[in-house]
């Protein structure tokens, strides 16, 4: 129950952050009514929220406070009825100071960091030229094109990491075109290398990338790059004078929707990742399940959270300077 | 300085022969012709207004010249030189847009700078420029602002200096005052002449306003339908126009169909069911005698009294049956015996007249000059 407290945690804190900056990229003009009925639809989601969000984060900050003993839940509860009718409030702060200690962990969180940094970039690279193409279509090609991106969410996520398993291996399909065009000679290795996570990590999280960035170059007024044209600018430089600083509340939004679950991604590290594949989603799930140790897996919960968190604080102070600034 | 420079080129090269030249330009979208088999040719140094109305291909031929849309045939020189292949960021030309198309994300300075560093100009110069420009169109000091902190005319006024700044042989401007109110936009018409006149620069606007058009323009292109039905001076135009949709677009006309009965080569007469008596012309018309043509008659150049008038070429009678009062002139509905309404404008020359009121039995006479006949 807890890991599920803790995996609601990290996604709907992501989702939630990322909730706020999509309503900027999205919705910005679209003032609600007042009324009831407003406090209805804000008060039901707000419920849920504190419900099956902020709860379970409780719960899961308490645990990263305590200590292991042999019990069920394994352990030790923070408030403890002592003699004399006195309370006590034992919280441990070993768990962190374990934590930031062992270099194990230090460098799961960089690792993660790094993964999941050049995950988005690639994402980024990759996105921004299909939302860019799709934005710029008309009519029907544009409805197929947004079909195509939304497509692989019609299949279980844990379904289409398992495809790359058979894609990916030595006897299959990408192997064998790299030998047919003779790049190589004999199978390579390809599962359980860091690629394979790059590979399953691009192509998992690549729709929540074009989408913002869809939006954002949608809405840009065309004339701006006629403009641009008239004053003597060639295309590509238009496009890195005027289109790329116009959409970057996008490339923000998209970025964020991609690096922040990418950090804790456990499921494509530990199916397509090799053993020396350090990412912290695993270590999180390694404390918990083979080493019962409850608290320290908390506790790395708690610094991930904090650690994005901080990240996203930060992202959005840039920007708001950037705008008073204007 | 800079301003003189400009000033030297311009008078550098030959005058008299066409500047821009449109020849015979059509552009088809799908089956929908939008400019049909337009030629036309601007003098250096003109204020060339298309005129007409939305949909009538004006704003397409302006987006041919600034090379935004290819013509489907037909070709177009500017200076001389064959610009219908060229694309828009090597045209000698600027526009400004109606919607001003101001780069939302850069300050006034570096909009304005834009044009300049896409031709490499230094940062020095550029800066130099841009205060040059921006103190002509009088927005000194609004360097460092944004477009969203811009009044709609400081915005348009960005626009103007923006593809004013690179002194283009061409400038080109679609609906130029569309988006100011009344009292700004009379001003900046005047504002935009001045300029013109300061840098030379030839201009080709592109308007639905017809007010405008007979502010700005030297010469006036009426178009309709993607054809240009009429090019002359705001004077030709108005006084002289050579068909019904003319003398109807442009200000207010009163038109009544007629038979040309009399066939004089000094004058004509053109018998009016609708007025109830034969109009007086004194020019003549190139129109075959017993021919249908209309007969357009401006409302100011009526004359309107209680008393039948002696020796007016022209006379009817009517009653008013409306009466707008302007200020400056009051407008007159009259009614004619045979129904048809006539409009009549006529100054508010004293204060304390003696108002016609409705329901006035009046005399109206115009000279024989005042009518202009067309045939089509």
């Amino acid at each position: 129950m807890v890991v599920m407290a803790w995996l609601s945690c990290r996604g709907s804190d992501a989702m939630s952050v990322i909730g706020l900056r999509l309503r900027q990229v999205l919705v910005r003009q679209s003032p609600m009514r007042q009324g009831v009925g407003r406090k209805l639809v804000i008060g039901i989601p707000y419920l849920w929220l504190a419900l099956f969000f902020l709860v379970p984060f409780l719960i899961v900050l308490k645990i990263s406070f305590s200590n292991v003993q042999l019990s069920m839940p394994p352990v030790e509860p923070i408030l403890v009825f002592a003699a004399n009718q006195v309370v006590q409030l034992r919280i441990h702060l070993a768990n962190f100071s374990f934590i930031f200690g062992d270099s194990l962990y230090v460098a799961a969180f960089s690792n993660s960091i790094k993964v999941a940094g050049i995950s988005t970039l690639l994402a980024l690279l990759l996105g921004y030229p299909m939302a860019y193409g799709i934005a710029r279509v008309r009519g029907t090609l544009r409805n197929i094109l947004f079909l195509l991106v939304v497509l692989p969410f019609f299949t279980s996520f844990l379904l289409r990491v398992y495809a790359w398993i058979g894609l990916l291996g030595r006897n299959g399909p990408l192997n064998a075109l790299l030998m047919q065009i003779g790049v190589i000679h004999e199978p390579i290795q390809l599962l359980q290398t860091d690629f394979a996570v790059y590979i399953g990590m691009v192509y998992s999280y690549l729709p929540f990338m074009i989408l913002p960035l869809y939006a954002a170059i949608e809405k840009q007024d065309l004339t701006l790059l006629e403009a641009a044209a008239d004053l003597g600018c060639r295309p590509v430089r238009a496009f890195f004078s005027v289109t790329l600083p116009l959409t970057k509340e996008g490339i923000f939004a998209g970025c964020l929707l991609v690096f922040i679950p990418a950090v804790g991604e456990y499921v494509i590290p530990a199916l397509l990742g090799g053993p020396d594949t350090l990412m912290i989603g695993r270590v999180v799930w390694d404390e918990f399940f083979a080493n019962r140790d409850w608290p320290v897996a908390s506790a790395l919960s708690i610094i991930l959270l904090a650690l994005l968190s901080g990240l996203v604080l930060l992202l959005q102070r840039v920007q708001a300077a950037e705008k008073s600034a204007s | 300085m800079t301003l003189e420079v400009t000033r030297q080129q311009t008078d550098s090269h030959s005058v008299g022969s066409p500047y821009v030249r449109l020849d015979g330009l059509t552009k088809k979208f799908g089956d929908f012709t939008a400019v049909k088999e337009v030629s036309l040719d601007i003098a250096r140094g003109e204020i060339f207004c298309l005129l007409g109305g939305s949909g009538c291909g004006k704003t397409t031929l302006l987006r041919m010249l600034a090379g935004f849309e290819a013509p489907t045939t037909g070709s177009i020189f500017i200076d001389g030189v064959d610009v219908t292949q060229v694309p828009p960021y090597e045209r000698p030309v600027n526009m400004m847009f109606q919607s001003y198309a101001l780069f939302p994300h850069m300050t006034v300075a570096q909009n304005v700078a834009f044009g300049l560093y896409q031709d490499g100009v230094s940062k020095d110069e550029a800066r130099d420029r841009v205060a040059d420009i921006l103190g002509l169109v009088r927005l000194g000091g609004y360097e460092k602002r944004k477009p969203h902190q811009l009044s709609g005319g400081e915005r348009q006024r960005v626009a103007l200096a923006r593809s004013l700044v690179k002194r283009p042989k061409l400038l080109l401007l679609d609906e130029p005052l569309g988006a100011l109110d009344k009292k700004l936009r009379e001003h900046t018409q005047f504002e935009l002449v001045n300029i013109q006149n300061i840098l030379g620069v030839t201009f080709i606007i592109v308007t639905h306003d017809q007010e405008e058009a007979m502010t700005l323009g030297t010469r006036i292109g009426v178009m309709r339908a993607g054809e240009i039905l009429q090019i002359g001076s705001p004077t030709d135009i108005y006084e002289f126009p050579n068909s019904r949709y003319v003398a109807d677009f442009i200000g207010s006309v009163n038109l009544v169909e007629g038979r040309l009965v009399e066939d004089e080569p000094g004058h004509v007469r053109i018998d009016c069911p609708q007025f109830g008596c034969t109009v007086f012309v004194d020019h003549g018309v190139s129109a075959p005698a017993d021919s249908i043509v209309s007969v357009a008659i401006r409302p100011e150049k009526i004359q309107i009294s209680r008393e039948c008038p002696e020796g007016a070429d022209n006379v009817v009678s009517g009653t008013i049956t409306g009466i707008a009062y302007l200020g400056d002139v009051s407008r007159y509905l009259v009614t004619l015996a045979t129904g048809a309404v006539v409009r009549v404008t006529l100054p508010n020359i004293f204060r304390h007249e003696t108002r016609l009121t409705i329901e006035d039995a009046v005399w109206l006479s115009w000279h024989g000059s005042a009518a202009v006949v067309v045939t089509r």
